[in-house]
């Protein structure tokens, strides 16, 4: 009994030597365990006079619980210790790339042509499409391009025999609707054209959105309003200067080419404006009543507006492509960069 | 259609500098392309003439010249020219010029001679583009002493102008002078223009047989000209500007008034006239020999000017040969005519022809002029080549012309089409500076169209016109109204956008190929495929439409593996082209490669290559958004580009969708390609198709799940085990995995073990292992009897 501090300076020894969890299990059973020594003090009180027992087993007691705390205390700190050094070794470095599939990326015209009907179709255009190998009718006739027409020498046609050639331009699709709904029309007509034509600025096949809409009263005032937003939309800058210019189509009258202030050069003159500071991005007018006289569509009721344009020009200038022939060699280090 | 300004000016002359009367004209509709010097730069350039001329003492191929210059004193020059003369005016740059090139003149000693400047040539002043032996002569009565440039008016710009097809009134210097003329408010005058008195009587019998074609056809006979005196250099000069050649001085005169007033004419040789001119229709097969000494054979579509013994010119388009002025000429007959566009019209292009002549007749050409060129064509002739006029010789027939036009522009339909209402007095004046006699009230403009306006025929010519003059700039700007209308959507269909992003999610770049191919890549890949060839392709790799995506997809996957891009994923959309022309396809598809490793390269990539199964999974991936993968199956099949053991027909609802495989190996070898690559093609408007989602309510019994190991031969398709699964597992059957497929140790050669999972739920109690237990002796028994297959023990 007498012994009871050193024995309890000897256990906290032990419990401060302990560097583990099962070391200090082996300390916890040696001192408080069913034979631990500590344990054996509380059995050999018997042995105590009776009138000293009620003190020592106090005193006994007490040490126990001290040097439970103890281990308590000492348990949660090993374990501590162990976590943080769990933590530490399952550390990963977290900059190294994630693994699996990377993504693609969509083609620069599909994105440039999916942002045009996206713009159009919110204001309730809807999108129309066609084939491709066409008749001379719709290509031609009907958009008032009669044979020998020197029109048809403003566009050189892909031609397989004597009627059927590859469309020129979307303006098929065109008539095709016309033929086919009532007013209002109002469409969007992306896809492929063809040229026959291949040089620095051609290719012998690109891509057109044209739009047509045909309502009663409809004016050239609305026909500028809708490009003018347009390009401002397309562009995304409401202070991009736009102006039409009187031109001629076949299947428009009046007509206009639409210029915009250069946005390489903000219209200062750059190469790629040669140096006007103004660039051609589309041509545009009101539908000619010959067109309306092939569709069945009343001239004196409905009037009507068109518009064209080139998706890999408007590609170029949106995203600084400087060559159009890059477009269709699919040559992934292009591809990758309109991910 | 190119002009030089200063001509242009010399009719009308707006107070606007060159820039300027440019985008005036640009923003009129008359398109200028291109602004530039009639001359490149240079100075110290003189008028000079040559006062004498010796042999250099030590080069037999140079001159010693002196000139005046103007200074008082004569300059002493060396010169290697061939031409040069005493008595002649010529260019000379004075020491202290400053040529073309920043070519600065310095005094100079040549084998010992000194030459204080230089005799100039035409391409050395930059006014030629060849390299000509010789110097510039001047007239002779050219100022000696003048700066050159000046004398010559070379400070002077050509305007070109990019006509539309519809203004042919503009392609001369009349013509665009009008034009400055309405938009500047000024009067357009050009130089006095006559007619000629006749100095004899004599005539030649001309008979137009196609007064349809030819309404008005005007000769006269000009007889003794001289056709070897010298254009003069103005006339020379001015056509330069205007990018035209000078011939000789007939052929110029024509060209320059051609170019001056619109007008195409022709000179023919008297001599080699017979009997008679005549306006006809060919004969088919009537041969002509061009001016260009081209050989044809006319059709009997095509309006000539013949005599007795043949064609002698295609009308409005080129002269002949053997009819034409040459050295010898002595008497002229110059023609001067209307053709109509219709009569001219594709004519040319269908000889491979575009002359000046057919470009404007083909457009046209004011009927007016014809007698207004001839006699300015006369007048000039006889300034330059001189020559003794006869009277005019004329047919016309009246009932052909083109009658005077009249068109009502509707006040309403003015407004309503510009979406403003301009005054009256200001669209009166637009119409009547436009050249538009005017009868107005209040509800209408009653116009006269002129005689040199084809292009203006309805309602909308003239709304156009008054837009254009008034500026289009300057109309209003207004937002298109509609009702808010909605409009059908199918939910069930898959738009295109969504199942590209599919792809690109999975790893795909989008390509975009040519439609037409290379026939022989399309031979190689589709042998049996017939696709539209096209009559006039770019060039011959270009000249068949595509039946498949494939070839444009093996073409960019060639491509990237040639730029050290070895793992290539590509997908496309588009149509393919099947079919003759008369029962043609044109199907929109999609399609996909891919090629190299499965993963990208990196630290945690197995540097696996992809197969079969990787494409097929994206594929599936494409299918299992229609929301009905039963649909949709995979049989074995034979397409010549792939893989016979590793190709699948794809089928939609029973239906041949699409292919997918592994690119054949005896293709690739033929292509040269060294590595594997996988393509599916499938219909995009099987892809697009789906249904709607239909709801079962969710059992709250318990699953039972059954693992079987069923062992096949290894021929046998594992979709054909699994339809006899499906077949006999009962309607409570949920779901079957299909989680292992081995062959090896432990099965015996020629099989497989095919591992599935089978869960069953009942919706509204649990299921006992009996019923389980008899479903799947069922299952055995069936396929046992079916395939010889059995459970592995
Ligand atoms: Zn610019």
């Amino acid at each position: 009994m007498d012994h009871l501090p050193n024995l309890v300076a000897e256990a906290r020894d032990a419990i401060d030597a302990a560097q583990d969890i099962p070391a200090l299990d082996e300390v916890r059973v040696r001192y408080l365990g069913k034979k631990g020594e500590i344990t054996a003090l509380l059995k050999g009180l018997g042995k105590l006079p009776p009138e000293e027992r009620p003190a020592a087993g106090e005193r006994i007691n007490q040490a126990k619980q001290e040097l439970g705390s103890e281990l308590d205390r000492r348990r949660q700190l090993l374990e501590k210790a162990a976590l943080d050094a769990r933590l530490a070794a399952e550390r990963l470095d977290v900059t190294l790339p994630g693994r699996g599939q990377e993504s693609g990326g969509l083609h620069p015209v599909t994105r440039t042509l999916e942002r045009i009907e996206g713009l159009f179709t919110r204001i309730g255009f809807d999108v129309a499409v066609g084939p491709e190998i066409e008749d001379d009718y719709h290509n031609f006739e009907a958009l008032n391009i009669p044979a020998h027409h020197p029109a048809r020498g403003m566009a050189d046609t892909f031609y397989f025999d004597a009627t059927r050639l590859l469309r020129t331009h979307t303006s098929p699709v065109q008539v095709r609707t016309m033929k086919s709904e009532e007013p209002p029309i109002r469409i969007v007509c992306p896809g492929r054209v063809y040229r026959s034509d291949s040089d620095l600025t051609h290719t012998p096949m690109f891509h057109q959105v044209e739009g047509l809409l045909v309502d009663e009263d409809v004016s050239f005032a609305d026909l500028k309003g809708t490009i003018e937003d347009f390009l401002h939309a397309f562009f995304e800058r409401d202070d991009l200067s736009v102006r039409f210019r009187p031109s001629y189509f076949p299947f428009t009258e009046p007509s206009a080419e639409v210029d915009i202030e250069c946005v390489m050069c903000s219209g200062d003159g750059c190469r790629v404006c040669s140096h006007s500071g103004w660039l051609e991005v589309m041509g545009c007018g009101m539908v000619h009543p010959e067109v309306f006289h092939h569709a069945g569509i009343d001239t004196e009721r409905y009037k009507g507006f068109a518009f064209g344009m080139g998706a890999e020009r408007l590609a170029m200038l949106r995203y600084g492509v400087n060559d159009l022939r890059l477009f269709f060699e699919n040559d992934l280090r292009f591809l990758r960069q309109f991910a | 259609m190119k002009f030089s300004e200063q001509w242009l000016r010399e009719w009308v002359s707006p107070q606007l500098a060159t820039q300027a009367l440019a985008d005036q004209i640009t923003m009129a509709g008359l398109e200028v392309d291109a602004v530039e010097p009639v001359a490149a730069a240079f100075k110290g350039v003189v008028v000079a003439e040559v006062v004498d001329k010796a042999q250099h003492p030590d080069a037999d191929k140079l001159n010693v010249c002196q000139v005046a210059d103007g200074s008082g004193e004569t300059v002493q020059v060396v010169c290697g020219a061939p031409n040069v003369a005493v008595g002649q005016k010529v260019a000379f740059a004075q020491v202290g010029a400053v040529l073309p090139g920043d070519f600065k003149i310095k005094k100079a000693k040549l084998r010992g001679v000194e030459s204080r400047g230089m005799i100039c040539s035409a391409s050395e002043l930059g006014l030629e583009e060849e390299t000509s032996p010789g110097i510039m002569e001047l007239p002779l009565d050219a100022p000696a002493g003048e700066d050159f440039r000046a004398w010559m008016g070379l400070d002077d710009s050509t305007i070109e102008v990019d006509l539309t097809p519809n203004r042919g009134d503009c392609l001369s210097i009349k013509g665009m002078a009008r034009e400055a003329g309405v938009l500047n408010r000024l009067a357009v005058e050009g130089p006095a223009m006559s007619p000629v008195a006749a100095t004899h009587d004599e005539t030649f019998p001309v008979q137009v047989h196609d007064g349809e074609r030819c309404p008005r056809y005007i000769g006269r006979l000009i007889k003794g000209v001289d056709v070897t005196a010298e254009t003069p250099l103005w006339m020379v000069e001015r056509l330069r500007r205007s990018g035209v050649r000078s011939i000789d001085p007939v052929v110029d005169i024509t060209n320059y008034v051609m170019l001056e007033l619109g007008q195409p004419l022709h000179a023919f040789d008297r001599a080699n006239l017979h009997e008679r001119v005549e306006v006809r229709l060919a004969r088919a097969g009537e041969q002509l020999t061009l001016l260009d000494g081209q050989e044809i054979a006319l059709r009997d579509d095509t309006l000539v000017i013949a005599d007795s013994r043949g064609a002698l010119a295609i009308a409005g388009v080129m002269g002949g040969e053997h009819s034409g002025v040459n050295a010898e000429t002595q008497d002229i007959f110059l023609e001067s005519a209307f053709f109509t566009q219709l009569a001219v019209a594709g004519q040319a292009r269908s000889y491979g022809l575009h002359t000046d002549a057919s470009h404007r007749f083909e457009r046209g050409v004011d009927p007016e002029l014809t007698h207004i060129a001839v006699e300015r064509a006369t007048a000039l002739l006889l300034e330059i080549t001189g020559g003794e006029p006869g009277p005019l010789i004329e047919a016309a027939s009246a009932e052909h012309l083109p009658a005077p036009r009249q068109i009502v522009l509707r006040r309403s339909r003015l407004d309503q089409a510009l979406g403003l209402s301009l005054p009256l007095e200001d669209v009166t004046d637009i119409l009547e500076r436009l050249g538009m006699p005017v009868e107005a009230d209040d509800h209408s403009w009653r116009v006269a169209v002129p005689s040199w306006r084809f292009d203006v025929a309805i309602e909308e010519d003239l709304i156009e016109e008054v837009a254009r003059i008034h500026g289009y700039n300057r109309l209003p700007v207004r937002r298109p109204q509609a009702r808010l209308g909605l409009r059908p959507d199918g939910e069930t269909q898959q738009p295109l956008s969504r199942l590209r992003r599919q792809m690109v999610a999975r790893g795909y770049q989008e390509a975009i190929s040519y439609s037409f191919v290379a026939p022989e890549l399309q031979k190689t890949l589709l042998p049996q495929a017939v696709a539209p060839t096209l009559a006039n392709p770019i060039s011959s790799d270009m000249s068949v439409m595509r039946a498949s995506l494939f070839p444009g997809l093996i073409k960019a996957l060639e491509h990237n593996l040639n730029r050290q891009q070895s793992r290539v994923r590509l997908f496309e959309t588009g149509l393919v082209f099947r079919g003759e022309l008369d029962a043609l396809s044109q199907i929109p598809m999609m399609g996909a490669l891919v090629c190299g490793n499965r993963d990208p390269e990196g630290w945690a990539a197995s540097g696996d290559k992809v197969d079969f199964y990787d494409l097929k999974g994206d594929l599936e991936s494409l299918l299992a958004m229609g929301g009905e993968p039963d649909a949709w199956r995979f049989e074995p099949g034979e397409h010549s580009a792939l893989h016979p053991g590793q190709a699948a027909r794809v089928l939609y609802r029973g239906e041949e969708a699409g292919w997918i495989g592994t690119l054949h190996p005896a293709v690739r070898a033929e292509l040269g390609l060294k590595v594997e690559a996988v393509l599916f093609e499938v219909r995009l408007d099987a892809l697009t198709q789906g249904q709607l989602p239909a709801f079962t309510p969710l059992s709250r019994y318990p699953e039972v799940r059954r693992d079987l190991a069923i062992l096949v031969e290894e021929s046998l398709p594992v979709q054909s085990l699994l339809d006899c699964l499906r077949e006999q597992a009962g309607e409570w059957l949920t779901e079957i995995n299909l989680f292992d497929v081995y062959q090896g140790k432990g099965v015996e050669d020629g099989h497989k073990s095919v591992a599935l999972g089978l869960t069953w739920q009942h919706p509204s109690r649990t299921l006992n292992d009996e019923e389980i237990n008899q479903l799947v002796d069922a299952i055995v028994t069936e396929s046992g009897q079916r395939f010889g297959a059995r459970l592995r023990s």
